[in-house]
């Protein structure tokens, strides 16, 4: 043997049979029973969060659906230079060209409660749409318009089914009201209810017709009547709709509607339900996309919310972020990665940007009002401040990323660069970035998601707020969609249940398109080697 | 060591050369002492064991190893009697005067053209488009690789095989025009045919270039090399004419190294 190498000589014999005894076929089922049960596990995992996943996707959809539409009121209004001064347009009060046409088609309605119960259906708004065209084109002023009105927020969730549902039976026999209008006595001589109810009340003395219970109204001579007292062959009632007349209304003429949701437990009374119910029959309701929770800003009126200020907020915000936080978190793992020396300093950097991606954000908002707002004197609710605020927030997520993805490009590549001549930075920039960019992509994308979901920074510098107007610049105040959706589940007005929903699906659409377009990139910087 | 050839001036002969070379990884001292003097218009080649430190004295010559962490050189190295480590030294241009070839081929994933032209763009060495489709061309004649890729010169350099993917890494060594070519075990992932091209090519190479290439395979360096370098755990035993190593090792371990009685 040589001297260059020493050999140990140990004695080495096949263990075939060490493969083929019953203990090797128990280890071999103990693994296998180890794998199925590892590969069970995983798809009960998998199924588990497909469950979950969907679950939340359908419950958000079913619930914000409803948001996207909305419905108003087909009337025709006919202008005059006395309702809308041709010089001063949009200072006319259209707010009462709304319940004037409204009015007209009640003309019985008298009582200022009612006329307040009648007005309450139309949105404060609901001439907005008028007004804009107006001023638009000045001639159609003393002209017959057809408008739309838009209804409030309660007249909207009623239309939409949210609200009660309602019964319809036929009477049996014949009923005769007294009068036609007011408060009136039906006489059924031969309906069934009255003794139903005489029953009932035989069992349990305090029962009463009050808005604790499900409302009964009888529609005859076409007009409708509240139930208000029953007694033995006749009901007492109030009008609610005009009779055409005091004439006996024959059996299968007339009929018994039940409102089953007591008055007390819904925002709209009986009354109100009724003119409704009227109106589409009169086919005066209009069902339309609902435009302006696109268009408009946040408003205090359910009906008048709109997304488009959280939005172009949010938009904002994103781009402050993107455009500090790309450069600087991807130049800075550059030199991390590349080219500093590696020594305590850097490590201590290291280190600390690592922790800095584990602080929680609240800490950031501190930051921001401390140095941007109190230290800097910059606008609360701004954008630009929002923007810095976040991009503090993600810097480390995609420096610590795009690390990541410099380390993981072959350093045969760096080397091939090196080799032929170029210098460090011809070869990180020409070669190794570009291969990195996919990685860098995605890191930058998970970091912008969760920018895009921060409410809690933003709390500190003052974006948590309600804000009416559309930003337009970097400085105006803001508040982005995470926030909004915030703000919205906080209000009690149940037509923001559907907002909160619908401004998640915002949200989240905005999110995939994020998504989408970090796909497309990474397709393009992708190459293989 | 009698190859390092001092002239009455201190300088050192050969194309390049090194005299008391030592390297450090840290703590591990991983070349001693080695002094070696490569003449111009031929091949050298390092042969020795794995872990011998071969491939590290190889990378010293176009300082590859300052982009390793905690690697120290210290010695003397030249080309034409110019230190390699002096200060005032660009070491990118020196990258470029002395090219190198890996262990295992590097195409950059780009086109076969763009793998070629990527040196001489970054030097500045073709005035125009024409004049870097002459270089592109030529090199890859150079490398044998024309006649395959002259009609997908567009393709990705790392569609090739491995055999054409290593001559491509030839070209684009060769189309900066450098002196000395290093070569880092080139066929050691190549089949027998693909060997003998790459062989046949730093045969024709070896006319006009300073050729330094590490191999395992003894037959290798008997073939391509007129000197071989025996290297065995970081020293150098033993150095000379190709024939007068393989018929006449002075050392014992050389003469059981390339008897194939260890390693």
């Amino acid at each position: 043997m040589s001297d260059l190498i020493e050999t140990q000589h140990v004695e080495v014999q096949p263990r075939s049979e060490d493969y083929k005894s019953a203990a090797a076929a128990a280890r071999l089922r103990s693994r296998y029973r180890t794998e199925t049960w590892f590969k069970y596990s995983g798809l009960v995992a998998i199924g588990i969060a497909t469950l979950f996943l969907a679950a939340l996707t359908i419950n958000i959809v079913r619930s914000g659906l409803p948001a996207f539409w909305q419905h108003s009121l087909a009337v025709t209004i006919q202008t005059s230079a006395e309702d809308v001064n041709p010089a001063e347009i949009r200072g006319a009060d259209y707010a009462k060209i709304a319940k004037d046409a409204l009015k007209v088609l009640f003309p019985e309605v008298k009582e200022r409660a009612d006329k307040k119960a009648l007005n309450a259906l139309l949105s404060s708004g609901a001439a907005d749409g008028m007004r804009d065209r107006l001023a638009a084109e000045p001639t159609l002023i003393g002209k017959a318009l057809d408008a739309s009105l838009l209804l409030s927020a309660d007249a909207d969730l009623y239309l939409k089914g949210g609200m009660t549902t309602i019964t319809t039976r036929p009477g049996s026999g014949s009923a005769t009201p007294s009068e036609a209008t007011g408060e009136i006595t039906i006489a059924l001589p031969n309906a069934d209810f009255p003794a139903n109810f005489a029953a009932l009340k035989s069992q349990t003395a305090d029962l009463l017709l009050d808005d604790k219970m499900p409302s009964l109204l009888l529609a005859l001579n076409g007009g409708i009547a509240k139930v208000t007292g029953i007694n033995a062959g006749s009901v007492t009632a109030g009008v609610i709709l005009p009779l055409t007349s005091n004439q006996t209304a024959a059996a299968g003429d007339w009929q018994i509607l039940s409102y089953l949701v007591p008055e007390s437990e819904r925002r709209l009374n009986d009354q109100q339900v009724t003119w409704l119910e009227r109106l589409k029959v009169q086919g005066r309701v209009q069902t339309h996309v609902n435009w302006l929770f696109f268009t408009s800003g946040d408003s205090r009126e359910p009906e008048l919310a709109g997304i488009r200020g959280a939005l172009i907020g949010t938009l904002l915000v994103l781009f402050v972020t993107l455009s500090l936080c790309l450069p600087i978190g991807v130049l800075a793992a550059i030199y991390l990665e590349e080219f500093a020396p590696k020594n305590r300093l850097t490590d201590l950097i290291e280190i600390n940007i690592n922790n800095l991606a584990a602080v929680p954000s609240i800490v950031f908002g501190l930051l921001g009002l401390a140095v941007f707002l109190n230290g800097m004197n910059l606008p609360r609710s701004a954008p630009l401040v929002g923007g810095i605020v976040l991009a503090l927030l993600v810097l480390p997520t995609i420096i610590i990323a795009s690390r990541a993805a410099l380390k993981s490009v072959p350093g045969s590549i760096k080397d091939a660069a090196l080799g032929v001549g170029a210098s460090q930075q011809q070869a990180v920039f020409h070669h190794v970035l570009p291969l990195a960019m996919p990685g860098i992509m995605t890191g930058t994308i998970i970091g912008m998601a969760r920018a895009l979901g921060e409410t809690a920074p933003l709390l500190m510098i003052g974006m948590v707020a309600f804000v009416v107007d559309v930003p337009k610049a970097f400085l105006d105040a803001a508040t982005v969609l995470p926030v909004q959706v915030y703000l919205w589940s906080d209000l009690p007005e149940q037509a923001f249940v559907a907002k909160t929903a619908a401004a998640s699906i915002v949200l989240l659409v905005v999110l995939f398109a994020m998504n989408g377009i970090a796909i497309v990139l990474r397709r393009r910087f992708e190459r293989r080697w | 060591m009698d190859t390092a050839v001092l002239n009455g001036s201190g300088a050192i002969t050969g194309k390049v050369a090194s005299a008391g070379c030592n390297v450090y990884y840290g703590d591990k001292h991983a070349l001693k002492d080695v002094s070696v003097v490569v003449p111009d218009r031929a091949v050298m080649a390092f042969i020795g064991p794995s872990g011998c430190g071969k491939s590290t004295f190889l990378r010293c010559f176009n300082r590859m190893n300052d982009t390793i962490p905690g690697c120290r050189v210290s010695g003397k190295f030249t080309l034409d009697g110019e230190d390699i480590y002096d200060p005032a030294l660009d070491v990118v241009q020196l990258r470029a005067r002395v090219g190198m070839v890996f262990q295992k081929a590097n195409p950059f994933p780009k086109s076969i053209y763009d793998n070629v032209a990527y040196g001489p763009r970054i030097h500045g060495l073709a005035a125009g488009k024409t004049e870097l489709d002459a270089i592109v061309e030529s090199s890859l004649k150079k490398a044998g690789l024309w006649d395959e890729v002259k009609d997908r010169l567009k393709d990705p350099g790392t569609g090739l095989s491995g055999g054409q993917q290593q001559r491509l890494c030839i070209a684009r060594a060769i189309a900066v025009g450098p002196e000395v070519i290093l070569m880092d075990e080139p066929c050691s992932a190549l089949d027998p045919i693909a060997t003998a091209r790459v062989e046949e090519l730093i045969d024709d190479l070896s006319r006009n270039y300073c050729i330094i290439i590490v191999t395992h395979s003894m037959q290798q360096a008997a073939r391509v090399s007129q000197r071989i370098a025996f290297f065995h755990l970081g020293s150098l035993v033993e150095e000379g004419e190709t024939q007068k190593i393989f018929m006449a090792p002075t050392d014992k371990r050389t003469q059981d190294y390339i008897t194939g009685r260890i390693g």
